[in-house]
């Protein structure tokens, strides 16, 4: 069943005359509709700002000096680096990786206890792990908020059951954005670890075995090696879109400080309507997502050779 | 099979979305601000069919308007001094004497109001103060003063919520420090933004839809709150008590605007004067528990609202201020800090 | 014990998978159970009742509800057959389609919408719109759902192509079949649980978006996660929790079909092999 086997491997070219017909509608509609407007979000993060929102079409480079220098409150000082909203990347980049280690510390093993199940009991696993992949990311979200505040069950149940004599503060703290950055994208670590546990032969273990190494030097030197293209793949699928989350940030953070998504989307539809800030911040976060992609595309073709 | 289906599901919603009622309304309200019973007797009364969309600050909706949603809305409820800006962008349509002809329900007070002289563009919706309420069970000391939320008590750091609404936070930063609004003396400038960072780290959350609900649930022990909503979370259990401060507090009127490229501006006409009869009005004022500014809406209103001490200035207290509209580059200083205060 | 699994088996791994149901499942399920509170406050429990469920279809705010969840099922639906067809041809030419100058360039652009963080979709495609003049409202919407959904389409297609053996359709072409009765009678029947899967994938991350739609809805115009935020920032009430509980409900009810109809998938092609 999978990919590989059968003749459906080597290149079939039955369709290849009408190809270019097949294709055109999906190269239209995503160019024209995503492209295009990615394009033109560039070239937005270089207008001007008009005075109450809108953009006057002149050039300038003030978003991006925005961004980076601070030249004091009337503007005229000598600009000097402004942590701010470097911060405030730093800030979602750390998130985010926190939120991936959490995710692999938990998938992991789950990934890997689901992929050494006989078949039958595997697919009731799976299942139970792609239930909440496909539950509104919303709602997940929300009752993760009724779960963990001041007067929720979780902490009514701490408290009864005595762990705790006060209410545990977590709602509104940057850890509950980490949780719930955790929570969110959980599944997506689970799911590409198992595809590549379950395509492990286990007779390298059974050698390894034999050769007197313990489990744990077998699970860290003879198994991961072998599925880490699966860890990298759940990786990038928790942590990229944990840097531009805006859910999270805003329903369990309180939106006091600002997170990347939180951030772009104040310059559109909150208080601040900077819409060439807004797309230069957006360009920003687009280049360090397409960073990480480079990185990833390099490390599968470094594998596969 | 299930294609068929699908199919037929899909053409059956394109069918029934145009069978809707004949008339339209489009309205952008402040959220929790009109009470949907009333928004159902507008409907029924002359079938027309009105949907609400919410804000949560007047800078928001400004934002979003000049964002490619004017045109799609009729009317909007700007607070007063975004009814200025508004008309000075040229966002509002002009109402014609004798369009509207419940006009004169409008008390003399709010008639001549400086954001719009002789109510062209407007008509008052509801009107109250902003200032902060205090969980009693968290502080019993002094809450008559600013100090509060500027330079909060040892037991109320880190427990305070403040309103995501840059003119009303920035104003009441003005009253603490005792300096004028729009100020252009750079050393007050300076103060003021450094009074903000300072406070900041005293302050739990930004939020203005959430105002009420923090206090309710004990999320925060102090929340910058309008005088209504203050009420609100009160009568739902909140132990809190709204403060009418020393150093003052700020004063405003939102009302209903006609925009300008209303697509069903005949409805938007409707609809404004149906929100003058005192009647109506006082329907919103008893869900909303601000004032509003309509001649005979008292007789309808409920007995405790005027008596309630959100709606009774302490004796004693500071004056109450609209906030100011700045000239550009004032205002682009002032919006320097609100950025530095929420980044 | 055979000494394979012992080998397989790590401690603890079986207690972690356990924590990892518990986090994925608790606040949902707790969700769920409150949602029969009786009470007005979320926090107390006064007894087990339907009422938010009756308040959902007939309280003040039904009308709402019910515009909203209109919206979104039919911009759902609509998103996701049109996206299935794109990514069927494209999954078609691009697999079955030979080797091609670009045909890495052609999955890039595929796969764009899933590479893009959603937040920076949204801040395009409402520049996008705004600069070209484009009104935003439920088509604005369905335009962009269509876009973002062909990827989530394309993915499940493709691999159910890549793992069908090419004989039948060389087969069929050698009986003098033209392509698109071979398409219709040779490869459809043997790709449609692929085809499906895309559509039910396609539909619930269309159901499923909220910061793309928030950007870019008109007037008036609300789905189910615009109308559900918005009502949950003046906090969580009890009817949002009975809305929860449906939408998640539904959810589960939809991943099942997916799972048949995978299985029934495997199973024919079992048979066929």
């Amino acid at each position: 069943m999978a990919a590989g086997t059968g003749s459906g491997s080597t290149v079939s070219a039955i369709f290849s005359p009408v190809r270019l017909w097949l294709l055109l509608p999906s190269w239209i509609v995503i160019g024209f509709f995503l492209l295009v407007p990615v394009l033109l979000m560039l070239t937005y993060s270089f207008l001007t700002k008009e005075f109450r929102g809108g953009v006057i079409w002149e050039f300038s480079l003030a978003s991006y000096d925005q961004f980076l220098f601070d030249r004091g409150l009337f503007g005229d000082e000598a600009p000097v680096v402004k942590w701010t909203y470097i911060n405030i990347f730093i800030r979602s980049i750390l998130q985010a990786i926190g939120a991936t280690i959490f995710c692999l510390l938990i998938g992991f093993p789950t990934a890997y206890f689901i992929a050494t199940r006989p078949i039958q009991s595997r697919t009731i696993w799976l299942f139970l792990i792609t239930v909440p992949y496909w539950v509104n990311l919303l709602i997940r979200t929300v009752s993760m908020k009724f779960l963990i505040r001041d007067s929720g069950p979780l902490n009514e149940l701490l408290l009864y059951i005595g762990l705790i004599d006060a209410p545990l503060h977590v709602i509104n703290t940057n850890f509950a954005v980490q949780l719930g950055l955790f929570y969110s994208y959980l599944p997506f670590m689970v799911l590409p670890i198992y595809a590549s546990v379950e395509r492990y032969n286990f007779t390298f273990s059974e050698v390894a075995s034999d050769l007197y190494a313990s489990k744990v030097t077998i699970l860290w030197e003879v198994i991961l090696p072998v599925v880490k293209p699966g860890i990298i793949a759940g990786s990038i699928l928790v942590f990229v879109p944990s840097l531009g989350a805006f859910l999270a940030p805003d329903l369990l953070g309180g939106a006091k400080t600002f997170m990347i998504g939180s951030l772009i989307e104040d310059q559109f539809k909150g208080n601040a309507g900077n819409w060439p800030f807004g797309a230069a911040a957006s360009m920003i976060l687009l280049s360090l997502v397409l960073v990480v992609l480079m990185f990833y595309v390099r490390a599968q073709n470094k594998d596969q050779t | 099979m299930i294609i068929k289906t699908f199919l037929s599901a899909a053409a059956l919603a394109l069918v029934a979305n145009s069978a809707l009622a004949e008339g339209k309304l489009s309205v952008y309200h402040w959220f929790e601000y009109i009470p949907a019973e009333l928004v159902e007797k507008f409907s029924t009364k002359y079938d027309v069919d009105v949907t609400v969309d919410t804000f949560d600050s007047n800078e928001s909706m400004l934002a979003s308007l000049k964002a490619g949603t004017m045109g799609s809305y009729d009317v909007a409820v700007p607070g007063d001094y975004m009814v200025e800006i508004m008309v000075g962008l040229g966002l509002l349509d002009t109402i014609a004497a004798g369009e509207l002809t419940n006009i004169n329900n409008i008390e003399e007070q709010w008639l001549n109001v400086p954001f719009d002289m002789g109510r062209k563009h407007s008509i008052p919706y509801q009107w109250g103060s902003t200032s902060f309420s205090v969980n009693r069970d968290a502080y019993s000391g002094n809450i008559n003063t600013t100090d509060i939320i500027f330079n909060p008590p040892e037991q109320l750091k880190g427990k305070i919520n403040v309103l995501d609404s840059q003119g009303e936070v920035m104003a009441m930063a003005a009253l603490h420090l005792g300096i004028p609004q729009c100020s252009t003396d750079r050393d007050q400038l300076k103060s003021l933004d450094a009074l903000l960072q300072s406070a900041k780290e005293n302050w739990a959350s930004f939020g203005s839809d959430t105002a009420k609900e923090v206090l309710v649930s004990g999320d925060a022990a102090v929340g910058m709150i309008w005088n209504g909503y203050g009420a609100r979370a009160r009568a739902e259990g909140a132990n809190i008590e709204y403060s009418y401060p020393d150093q003052g507090y700020v004063v405003w009127m939102d009302n209903v605007v006609l925009l300008n490229e209303a697509p069903n501006r005949a409805n938007a006409i409707l609809f404004m004067d149906f929100l003058l009869e005192p009647e109506n009005i006082a329907a919103v004022t008893n869900y909303a528990m601000y004032a509003d500014g309509i001649k005979g809406s008292t007789p309808f209103l409920d007995a405790e609202l005027a008596s309630s001490p959100e709606h009774n200035p302490r004796a004693g207290s500071g004056a109450g201020v609209f906030v100011s509209v700045c000239d550009q580059a004032t205002q682009e200083v002032y919006d320097q800090i609100w950025t530095r205060l929420r980044s | 014990m055979d000494r394979t699994f012992d080998i397989k088996h790590y401690r603890g791994f079986f207690s972690i998978t356990c924590l990892c149901l518990v986090i994925l499942y608790g606040p949902l399920i707790i969700v769920m159970i409150y949602s029969f509170n009786d009470s007005v406050s979320i926090t107390n429990w006064g007894g087990i009742s339907l009422r938010w469920y009756v308040e959902i279809f007939t309280g003040l705010e039904s009308a709402k509800f019910k515009a909203a969840a209109w919206n979104s099922f039919s911009i759902a639906i609509m998103a996701a057959i049109v996206s299935t067809v794109i990514a069927t041809a494209a999954a078609i030419g691009m697999i079955r389609g030979g080797n091609f100058k670009g045909k890495f360039a052609s999955f890039a652009l595929i796969s764009l919408p899933i590479m893009v963080p959603e937040i920076v979709t949204a801040v395009a495609t409402l520049i996008f719109f705004s600069t070209i003049g484009f009104k935003l409202g439920t088509l604005s919407i369905l335009v962009a759902h269509t876009v973002f959904c062909i990827p989530f389409a394309y993915l499940p297609i493709s691999a159910r192509l890549q793992g069908i053996d090419a004989s039948y359709e060389e087969a069929a072409q050698d009986l003098f079949a033209n392509r698109w009765k071979t398409f219709r009678y040779v490869l459809m029947p043997i790709m449609w649980p692929g085809i499906v899967a895309g559509f039910l994938l396609a539909f619930i991350i269309s159901l499923d978006d909220f910061i793309i739609t928030n950007f870019i809805k008109g007037a008036g115009i609300e789905t189910l996660p615009t109308a559900i935020f918005g009502s949950v920032k003046q906090g969580i009430k009890p009817n949002i929790m009975a809305l929860s509980t449906l939408l998640l409900l539904f959810s589960i009810a939809l991943v099942t079909l997916s799972y048949f109809i995978g299985k029934r998938g495997e199973a024919n092609q079992n048979t066929q092999q």
